[in-house]
């Protein structure tokens, strides 16, 4: 470079090279960017000094802290786990039935059972308990296999049509399409219709009320009650799981369902199995 | 001899690919193994029409701005396209029922968000990247591209992998590998495409006729390498069957977890920011009519910038299986990029030094301006995330959807905007774009909505992280997922609503190059005589 050349708006020189046009002044690296980029470089030494970071040939550096995510989380757990430890140990062996509602354990068992609720059953029953379309709702008063503590507990430790649990609770309807003719199907629907009050074909409803005696009432019940222990729920109602309207009645004689719930008990703890059965028996429909 | 090999060739393509597009083992492939032997049988019959007819005598001595002024075309259509499915899957998330049954398995949710995520990143951002590196590299070197017509193999190659990427997702064909999913018969086509424009790129700058390198082209070259390396490693897979599009992957567990945010945390580094800073080093300069602020800040933050970034992504998988050194290893070289980062705001927004009354009267130098505050904004922002406490709080939320956003559609989006509003006139031969009063509404259009998105983002994504962190007296977590979904509403339309606006920006654009280039014609460049040394 013989000359400098120098940029006329700012006076600074340039580093005399240009391309298409473009030249670049020669100014230094601003301060403060300087210091605070050395100052991430030192703060990041110390760092690394203090917390596991460099990798050596079959381990890393521990760091001077001691410091581990895992062991971190670990003791967060402990901790909580040490401050309920006397009241949930109460829980995990409580007899249910007898557990008054001003017992701190019991307390205890429907704040935790919700929390048990919003994680693990909330994306079948909503996070209202208000059940969908094939998934019951637990607010009302209308059980499937029953609404007590004891079946309640039974229910959430073993699930239900699960291949898991040997203990599960399992009942199975037929497809009638195999076994019906579709006129008499589609009779049987009419009975099924006025069983629970809704409109329906009178000269149908006769026909599939011989058809419904046969086929249907061993096990929802000689005028459609419903068994708890087969899990056949009551007809006579307007409460459905899977809907009441003439053309879901006929798809579910037709081809049946079979709704399945996984077993818990290997899942959650003893306290957190009791606990979310006092906070399902305490939403409004506990028997 | 050369055409008959040619003919060979595309002859022997078209009967493999109608072999595949036949015992192909799903869909994807055979869709994309019938559109390869379209493809490769149009080009064989127009090989063979050509063979009577003389060798053209284009003029190879000016500029090759041909391939340009179609990268430009087709960085315009390729962001709409993009800003538009976003725009979609913004209000599936609002909205469910916008999957619509009728349209399963193709309209789904997960098959359109890596349709958005590669439309805008690779089809937009790539098409974006290529011709603005090919324009750079010829204007700062003094020289025609190298090659001859390789430069135009790279971009229709490009097409190529872009619409087998996108068809493949909607059809299925994903090796679930974030901004990674193509299949492998895809990846071995994009790597070719790839290894064609550093060739060329590189086969440009050696016939330089200026000593030094430019920086933009350090950025470019290092953006061009970069990609290539982290492409081939994070890619590495076996295909289940030549004759179907599934592949198993090398890598397995945390190593292929580490290994897929490696590549995805420097896809980001250099691909959006290497490659992007190289854009700004040239378009800003020109545009401010000004000289780079500073050579030694420029020559100091690209190297600190392309040594830091490279180990930056384990900060993606902070409380995870990977181990807690090299977790803390990201964070600490992630915080370390700040600096490095910010030195390529600093010398854009000091290169206008002496111009900042430009700012009133020329909207493309307001969108320069602005996609710098965006990138100065979330490089900021970026390193704060990767530290372990904040990330405790901010991962797996949608704070890191806005944080990705106003990097995308503020810096990647408006520096890409002002480009294009800087090449369309030059390139068809106009004084300047059709419409100055749309790149105003453009402006404006998209600022908002970027804030819209990021505000929104920041929003839910903070309500999120603490409701699920939420726990009561005794331990209990309080809300359950379905809580914080049903929670994220308002913002989720609001979010939506952003970009609506942004894309409605990109419609102007389109409309004002449309009009632009249909009153013009594409205009030949010599390149400059070589100077005495």
């Amino acid at each position: 470079m013989a000359d400098k050349d120098i940029d006329q708006v700012t006076g600074t020189d340039t580093t005399g090279h240009e391309w298409d046009g473009i030249k670049e002044l020669n100014n230094p690296l601003p301060r403060w960017w300087l210091w605070t980029f050395y100052g991430t470089v030192a703060w990041g030494l110390v760092y690394t000094v203090a917390f596991p970071a460099w990798p050596l040939v079959n381990s890393a550096t521990a760091g001077l802290l001691g410091y581990s995510t895992r062991a971190e989380v670990a003791e967060q757990i402990a901790a909580v786990d040490a401050q309920n430890a006397q009241v949930a140990g109460r829980l995990a062996t409580a007899d249910l039935a007898t557990l008054a509602p001003d017992d701190p354990a019991h307390r205890y068992g429907v704040a935790g059972g919700a929390s048990v609720f919003a994680s693990h059953c909330s994306q079948c029953h909503g996070s209202g308990a208000a059940g969908a379309k094939g998934y019951p709702n637990l607010l009302d008063d209308d059980w499937l296999w029953g609404g007590d503590l004891e079946a309640i507990e039974y229910t959430v430790r073993h699930g239900i049509r699960n291949e898991v649990d040997a203990d599960a609770r399992w009942s199975e309807m037929p497809a009638f399409g195999e076994i019906l003719e579709d006129a008499e199907i589609a009779a049987t629907v009419e009975y099924v219709l006025q069983l629970s009050g809704q409109d329906h074909d009178a000269g149908l409803a006769g026909q599939g009320a011989v058809l419904f005696e046969e086929q249907c009432s061993a096990c929802h019940g000689e005028a459609g009650e419903g068994i708890r222990d087969l899990g056949a729920p009551r007809l006579s109602d307007a409460i459905w799981l899977y809907g009441g309207d003439r053309e879901t009645l006929t798809q579910t004689i037709t081809y049946s369902r079979f709704g399945v719930m996984p077993p818990w008990g290997a899942r959650l703890d003893e306290d957190e199995i009791k606990a979310v059965t006092l906070y399902l028996h305490q939403l409004g429909g506990g028997e | 001899m050369w055409d008959y090999v040619k003919l060979i060739l595309l002859g022997l393509v078209a009967v493999l690919a109608a072999i595949g597009a036949d015992w192909g083992h799903d869909l994807a492939y055979k869709v994309h193994a019938a559109l390869i032997m379209v493809i490769a049988a149009a080009m064989f019959i127009w090989q063979v029409r050509q063979l009577d007819t003389a060798p053209s005598t284009a003029d190879t001595s000016g500029y090759m701005d041909g391939v340009i002024r179609a990268g430009v075309i087709a960085t315009g259509f390729w962001g709409v396209v993009g800003f538009l499915v976003g725009v979609v899957i913004a209000f599936q998330l609002a909205f469910p029922a916008l999957n619509f049954d009728w349209g399963q398995p193709f309209t789904n949710f997960g098959r359109l968000r890596p349709l958005h995520t590669s439309a805008v990143i690779f089809a937009f951002g790539g098409n974006a990247l290529i011709m603005s590196s090919f324009y750079i590299v010829q204007r700062t070197c003094g020289a025609r591209l190298w090659g001859g017509n390789l430069a135009w193999f790279v971009f229709w190659g490009y097409q190529l992998f872009i619409v087998l990427a996108a068809t493949g997702y909607v059809l299925g064909a994903t090796q679930s590998k974030e901004y990674a999913e193509p299949e492998w018969y895809v990846d071995i086509w994009l790597t070719i495409v790839w290894v064609a424009f550093l060739a060329v790129y590189l086969g440009t700058i050696f016939r330089r006729q200026e000593k030094h390198i430019y920086v933009a082209n350090w950025f470019l070259l290092s953006f061009i390498i970069t990609v290539a390396m982290l492409h081939i490693v994070n890619n590495l897979s076996i295909p289940v069957s030549l004759l179907g599009s599934k592949s198993v992957q090398v890598f397995s567990g945390v190593q292929d977890a580490m290994t897929q945010w490696w590549y995805g945390h420097n896809a980001v580094g250099f691909f959006l920011t290497a490659g992007f800073l190289g854009m700004m080093y040239y378009f800003v300069p020109k545009q401010a009519e000004r000289p780079v602020y500073s050579y030694k800040l420029s020559i100091i933050h690209f190297w600190a910038l392309i040594f830091l970034y490279i180990w930056a992504g384990p900060h993606h998988l902070h409380y995870t299986a990977l181990p807690d050194w090299a977790s803390t290893l990201g964070m600490v070289f992630s915080i370390i990029l700040w600096m490095p980062s910010w030195g390529g705001m600093i010398n854009g927004l000091m290169t206008l030094q002496g111009a900042w009354d430009k700012l009133r009267t020329d909207p493309i130098i307001r969108m320069m301006v602005i996609s710098l505050a965006f990138y100065g904004m979330s490089t900021f922002e970026g390193p704060m995330m990767s530290i372990r406490a904040v990330n405790s709080l901010s991962h797996y939320t949608d704070w890191t959807i806005g944080h990705v956003h106003s990097g995308a559609l503020g810096w990647n989006g408006m520096i890409t905007f002002g480009a294009l509003y800087f090449l369309t006139p030059r390139l068809w031969g106009r004084a300047q774009m059709y419409s100055m009063k749309a790149i105003d509404w453009h402006f404006w259009l998209a600022t908002i909505g970027i804030v819209l998105y990021a505000a929104s983002m920041w929003v839910t994504g903070i309500m999120e992280g603490l409701m699920w962190r939420e726990v009561d007296a005794q331990g209990f977590l309080v809300n359950s997922f379905a809580d914080t979904v049903s929670a994220k509403f308002p913002m989720y339309v609001v979010r939506g609503l952003g970009g609506v606006l942004y894309l409605a920006g990109g419609v102007i654009m389109v409309w004002n190059m449309w009009m632009t280039i249909r009153g013009g014609k594409p205009v030949a460049v010599t390149t400059p005589t070589p100077q005495a040394a």
